[in-house]
């Protein structure tokens, strides 16, 4: 078992990352060079505003004259709509950005989804796709446009600032800006940790989720258990967990800030000491002073602000590592690049040059294992004629499965070679095999949706009258025509307003529309009741008839009627042959039925004394 | 409904007045010394720099006098620095007080939410979780209480911050020029209207946005979870599209909003520095004739600089305010909902009696009635299957023996005692009760199987889930008895998740065990193993089996036949295969397959 706790934050900054990241980021380059350099301007404009302010106070106040006032109005009311437009502009810019790359990222990481081989699944909790596919995206998208708009405004401004202090008071400058450091440092070494806290916060939130989900999802079998008070005892443990995080994390915030403010009052009373004099002495003007102010009170915001994003960082790096994984990995199963020139590949298929498919399989001395030294198949070889019914029997974990896998070439053997009319699957493209293939699984899935388009996507160009005969063939059309809506009823997501036994028999009607060559039932049989599976029985007695077909079942019915049964024991074939073969040789499958037939006997002579 | 959510709002903050009270004290001191500072450095620039009479109260001149007036504090302007420091000081504390207070106030409301909420949760009956949609009420639980968090921890301080900053600023810079006044702070009432509106209007795009994005998840979820459909029918770029059409649905409404935001943020900033703007330039032309002095001037701006940006706050915090409240009814709306209760005068009698069921009728919804008048007596120790078809009143029956639901007419009793006096906790703690789909913890596969009893021991939950035929597929995992389910842990097969459920129930004292069909998923030679574990086990335990196999039926020493609701027979196993009906037709069904093979094997024998 992997451990899938989620990894919130990476320790060291990786630049390659985001250079890669970045890549992804093409279409947007311009965008974020834009936002830089608006960025710029806006900082600019953020510096000089104290600076009108002294020239008013020296030129018009000092001097007691309101002489270019006029002048000075328009200047003044220029840099106010530049500025507008500037914020209008840099928003909207990163607002492109965050969406477009929200987008653009999904796209090629769902793309990827589709290409990655089922055995990826079968190790990769969906909750943990789900998470980089939506909140982990959107971080990075954020971060990527965001973050660069805070850092720039953050720099530009603590660079303006600095500027504009050594050119108005150099020595004075020195001195407030020696408040910087401290300011850096504190805001650093807060930032962290509040950052940190919050993720506590929000991991033990995710926890609180994770019990509500259950407290509800399980409500009912916590009644018939009578859990109610274990339960909320449980549950009171993660509240008070929550409520000792969020206040510690408040509380870090509520001594950052006021130390934060103290510093740059410091500056600012320093200032007023040390400037104050100079006006008194005639070495500085009052307004040159109230610069001072205004810096002082101002420039903490850019250093807490970029503070913050470095802090950020950390988190939005783990977002981006899990993102770029899943973007990176690769698929187990690919086609070749020849075979996709040739036929085309999962997105554009080349559908003229699919050959037509007879329905001819075979093992070819295949090896698989799904884990290093595990061997679940070895030198396996099976030769299945075309229009063939081949039962597989077997015990959970004999390799019945696997051997349905290969056929779909969900996987691909590790040696030899699945041969379906004498060619290897692998020299033919992943689409045309699954284009001829029908395959129906122990818990069917639905898409929400209707009921017809739930049938409809075994073939999407059926007519609405062939996805009523399917419906037919497959014995659903009787309880869809009780329904309301009959065949436009909303199948509820997953398909969860219909029952166990009803999903079956649409993702039949599914899979008997897309007339498939060859078809796979998994176990598809066996938990509907006997009536319903009756109906079953007598379509797949219907479909099957000349297709090439695999059924892995339990049921005897079932097994029987198939052309050949094969029974499979550690990925090998124990016996092989027609139900009466197999019989009469005595051996496994003979022990395995006739367990079932000696407790059928022996009700059956109860039943006769009772007669 | 308005006042209830007002009244729940209200009774959170009130339950916690102290903390809140604290709070607000340190705001009230935060923000007077903050709106001090920008007056003392005026005073500063007045009438030490330039010499003009000291506007200050009466002990603030005496001070300022005794010290050595202004030739003194001149030639020491470190005085005012330090006092300056001093204040920002004392203000960080009244800062600190505020943030901790307020905190510790709001998780405290927040975490009564949450347990009042998921008590209640828990105490609803059975029927109320049958119909919920649990998507929706998890939604309420979580992001619903996170928003009341939200506004009770932030939005509520902040407001109750701003309007004094606001109110106090104001009253101050009236006192030093009204003219003034009226023309630097003329914009924030059309400010602040600005802000509130617009987010009352953005509120709508954020949730259309949030729809989208919940659309990209299920479309996202479906996919994945179904991906071996859609790699079976080659459907990889149907799915593409189908993502492909969502996502730019989702990043046309998120640009939506974000070009609103743009709008706002620039409008409301063109407002902003306008109305800086106006202050200046029209204090300056009133400084520049003498009308007011510069520190009032500096006064204005400082105070113009610390008062939009509340302003524009408040906009926002008010119509998000009204979110919360509409979270606050969702979460009350599960609130009101009656819990299940004990009546005072229920029994705790021992339940293994006989069971009578007499002329019992129920109906989940008028008209439609799923059992209909069925009488039936089960003598305490016996084994009882039932048959019948999906949908026909199996699972209520069996459900109504746990008080799970109450009959619409008619009487149960076990051992005399009518059943509605039976306490249900003393009820459900000795009737065992298998689900069909039981849900299984997220904890270790040990603890869910001693989930049901406090005091246990290692060796009963193995022997438990040996009878259960679990013990085998446990041990076999790597981590054995220690593996986490759920989740995070392993999926288990539905097989397996009915073995874990059948030695978790077998971990109670039972009088009374019932099969909802839970053998369904494994296969018949577990089933038979685990019925003959049972046998063994069971003692004088009355027993309900809910069961589509003739095998697992014909061993019971009674059968009911349910169809369409009503018993339409009953009797043992052979009465019933000698009678026609829906039990001799199933019967036919299963075992034709095995007269077959039993033919074949004549054969060849």
């Amino acid at each position: 078992m992997q451990d899938w706790e989620e990894k919130d934050y990476s320790a060291r900054f990786d630049a390659s990352l985001w250079q890669r990241l970045l890549r992804y980021a093409r279409p947007y380059h311009k965008h974020l060079w834009a936002i830089v350099a608006l960025m710029a301007l806006a900082a600019l404009i953020d510096a000089v505003f104290p600076l009108m302010t002294r020239e008013a106070i020296d030129k018009f106040i000092a001097r007691g004259t309101t002489e270019g006032f006029v002048w000075f109005s328009i200047r003044y009311i220029f840099l106010v709509v530049v500025q507008t437009a500037n914020i209008y502009g840099f928003i909207r810019l990163c607002g492109k950005v965050e969406v477009g790359l929200c987008y653009l990222i999904r796209k090629l990481a769902f793309e990827r989804l589709q290409e990655l081989s089922l055995s990826y699944y079968n190790r990769t909790p969906t909750g943990y796709i789900m998470s980089r596919m939506t909140s982990d995206v959107q971080r990075l998208a954020d971060t990527i446009a965001w973050s660069l708009l805070d850092l720039c405004w953050g720099t530009f401004v603590t660079v303006f600032m600095g500027i504009a202090m050594f050119r108005v008071h150099w020595k004075l400058a020195l001195a407030v800006m020696s408040a910087l450091p401290p300011l850096a440092a504190v805001s650093w070494y807060f930032q962290k940790r509040i950052l940190k806290s919050y993720r506590e916060v929000r991991k033990t939130n995710s926890q609180i989720t994770g019990a509500f989900n259950e407290g509800i999802m399980g409500a009912k079998t916590t009644k018939t258990l009578v859990r109610e008070e274990a339960n909320y005892e449980e549950f009171t443990v993660l509240t008070r967990k929550m409520r000792g995080s969020s206040v510690r994390a408040a509380t870090l915030s509520a001594i950052y800030l006021p130390i934060v403010i103290s510093l740059s009052m410091t500056a600012t009373a320093y200032a007023l000491w040390k400037g104050g004099y100079d006006v008194f002495t005639m070495a500085i003007s009052l307004g040159t002073l109230q610069v001072f102010f205004s810096y002082t009170i101002n420039f903490f915001e850019p250093i807490h602000q970029v503070a913050r994003i470095f802090a950020q960082l950390q988190s939005a790096q783990a977002a981006a590592e899990r993102v770029m994984t899943l973007l990176e990995t690769e698929p187990e199963i690919k086609d070749t690049p020849e075979v996709v020139e040739r036929y085309g590949d999962s997105f554009a298929p080349k559908g003229e040059n699919w050959p037509p498919i007879h329905g001819d399989i075979d093992f070819d001395h295949v090896s698989f294992t799904y884990k290093e030294g595990e061997a679940v198949l070895e030198d396996f070889c099976l030769t299945v004629k075309a229009g063939q019914t081949i039962a597989l029997v077997g015990e959970t974990g004999s390799g019945k499965s696997t051997i349905v896998n290969l056929v779909c070439r969900f996987y691909e053997p590790d040696v030899g070679s699945v041969k379906i009319d004498g060619v290897d699957t692998r020299e033919r493209s992943q689409l045309w095999l699954q284009a001829n293939l029908g395959y129906v699984l122990q818990s069917p899935h639905l898409f929400s949706g209707t009921i017809a388009g739930n049938i409809r996507y075994g073939r999407l160009d059926a007519t609405d009258e062939e996805v009523e005969a399917a419906a037919r063939l497959a014995g659903a059309d009787a309880f869809i025509g009780k329904l309301e809506k009959g065949f436009k009823t909303d199948v509820g997501e997953g398909g969860n307003r219909l029952s166990t036994g009803e999903k079956q028999l649409i993702s039949f009607a599914r899979a008997i529309l897309a007339d498939p060559r060859i078809f796979v039932l998994d176990e598809a049989t066996s938990s509907v009741d006997t009536e319903t599976e009756q109906k079953i029985q007598a379509a797949i007695r219907e479909v099957l008839r000349g297709r090439t077909s695999f059924i892995v079942a339990h049921r005897l019915s079932t097994i029987r009627s198939a052309d050949r049964i094969l029974v499979i024991d550690g990925g090998k074939i124990l016996e092989d042959g027609t139900h009466r073969q197999l019989l009469g040789k005595r051996g496994v499958y003979y022990n395995l039925y006739a367990n079932q037939f000696r407790e059928e006997r022996e009700r059956r002579v109860l039943a006769g004394e009772a007669e | 409904m308005e006042t209830r959510r007002m009244r729940l709002m209200l009774s959170l903050i009130w339950e916690n007045r102290r903390q809140y009270g604290q709070a607000m004290i340190g705001t009230l001191f935060s923000v007077v010394i903050a709106l001090a500072t920008p007056l003392i450095m005026a005073e500063t620039i007045d009438a030490v720099l330039d010499a003009k009479p000291l506007n200050a109260p009466r002990f603030v001149v005496r001070a300022f006098e005794s010290i050595g007036g202004r030739e003194y504090v001149v030639q020491n302007l470190w005085i005012v620095a330090a006092l300056l420091v001093a204040l920002s000081v004392v203000r960080s504390a009244f800062m600190y007080v505020r943030g901790r207070a307020n905190a510790q106030a709001a998780e405290k409301a927040s975490l009564d939410l949450r347990e009042r909420l998921y008590g209640h949760l828990q105490r609803l009956s059975y029927n109320y979780h049958v119909k919920a949609e649990t998507g929706d009420l998890i939604q309420r639980c979580t992001s619903d209480v996170e928003t009341t968090n939200r506004f009770l921890a932030s939005q509520l301080m902040e407001a109750f911050g701003s309007v004094l900053m606001i109110g106090i600023a104001i009253t101050v810079l009236l006192a030093k020029d009204a003219g003034l006044t009226l023309i630097s702070t003329g914009m924030i009432i059309p400010l602040f209207l600005f802000a509130y509106l617009f987010f009352k209007q953005v509120i709508k795009h954020f949730k259309i946005s949030d729809e989208a994005e919940g659309k990209l998840s299920a479309v996202l979820q479906e996919n994945l979870t179904g991906m071996r459909v859609v790699r079976a029918f080659g459907r990889q770029r149907h799915e593409a599209e189908k993502f492909d059409a969502i996502s730019s649905d989702l990043r046309r409404k998120n640009g939506k909003v974000l070009w609103l935001l743009a709008v706002y943020w620039s409008t409301s900033d063109l407002l902003t520095m306008a109305q800086i703007g106006a202050g200046l330039l029209a204090g300056v032309v009133y400084a520049s004739n003498g009308r007011i002095t510069v520190g009032t001037l500096s006064v204005f701006l400082s105070y113009l600089g610390m008062v939009l940006w509340p302003v524009r706050q408040l906009g926002r915090i008010l119509s998000d305010a009204g979110k919360s409240l509409i979270s606050l009814e969702r979460i009350d709306e599960i609130l009101r909902q009656p819990p299940e209760r004990e009546d005072a005068d229920s029994v705790r009698p021992s339940l293994s009696g006989d069971i009578v069921f007499d002329d019992v009728s129920f109906a989940y919804e008028e008209k439609r009635p799923v059992l209909e008048h069925v009488s039936f007596t089960v003598r305490g120790g016996e084994t009882v299957a039932i048959l019948g078809a999906t949908g026909g009143g199996k699972s209520t029956l069996v459900h109504l023996l746990q008080r799970l639901y109450e009959p619409t007419c008619g009487r149960i009793s076990i051992g005399g005692h009518p059943l509605e006096k039976i306490e249900k906790h003393h009820l459900r703690s000795r009737v065992g009760l298998v689900l069909q789909e039981p849900f299984l913890y997220s904890k270790t596969i040990k603890d869910n199987v001693g989930i049901a009893r406090k005091r246990r021991t290692e060796e009963e939950i193995f022997e438990a889930a040996r009878v259960a035929q679990a013990d085998g597929f446990i041990r076999e995992s790597e981590k054995g008895y220690e593996t986490l389910v759920g989740e995070r842990g392993v999926t288990l097969s539905g097989g397996q998740k009915q073995r874990i459920a059948i030695a978790r129930t077998l971990m109670k004292e039972n009088d009374i065990l019932v099969f909802d069909d839970s053998l369904s998923a494994v296969d018949t030679q577990t089933d038979a193993a685990i019925r003959a574990g049972l046998l063994k086990k069971r003692g004088n335990v009355t027993t309900f089996i809910i069961s589509h196999r003739i095998t697992t039926l014909a061993e019971a020493d009674r059968i009911l036949v349910l169809d369409q609701g009503r018993i339409a027979q009953q009797g043992t196993h052979a009465e019933l295969i000698a009678r026609p009906g829906l039990y001799q037709r199933i019967y036919q069904i299963q075992s034709a397959m095995d007269e077959e093979f039993g033919e074949d094997a004549g054969e060849l024998a």
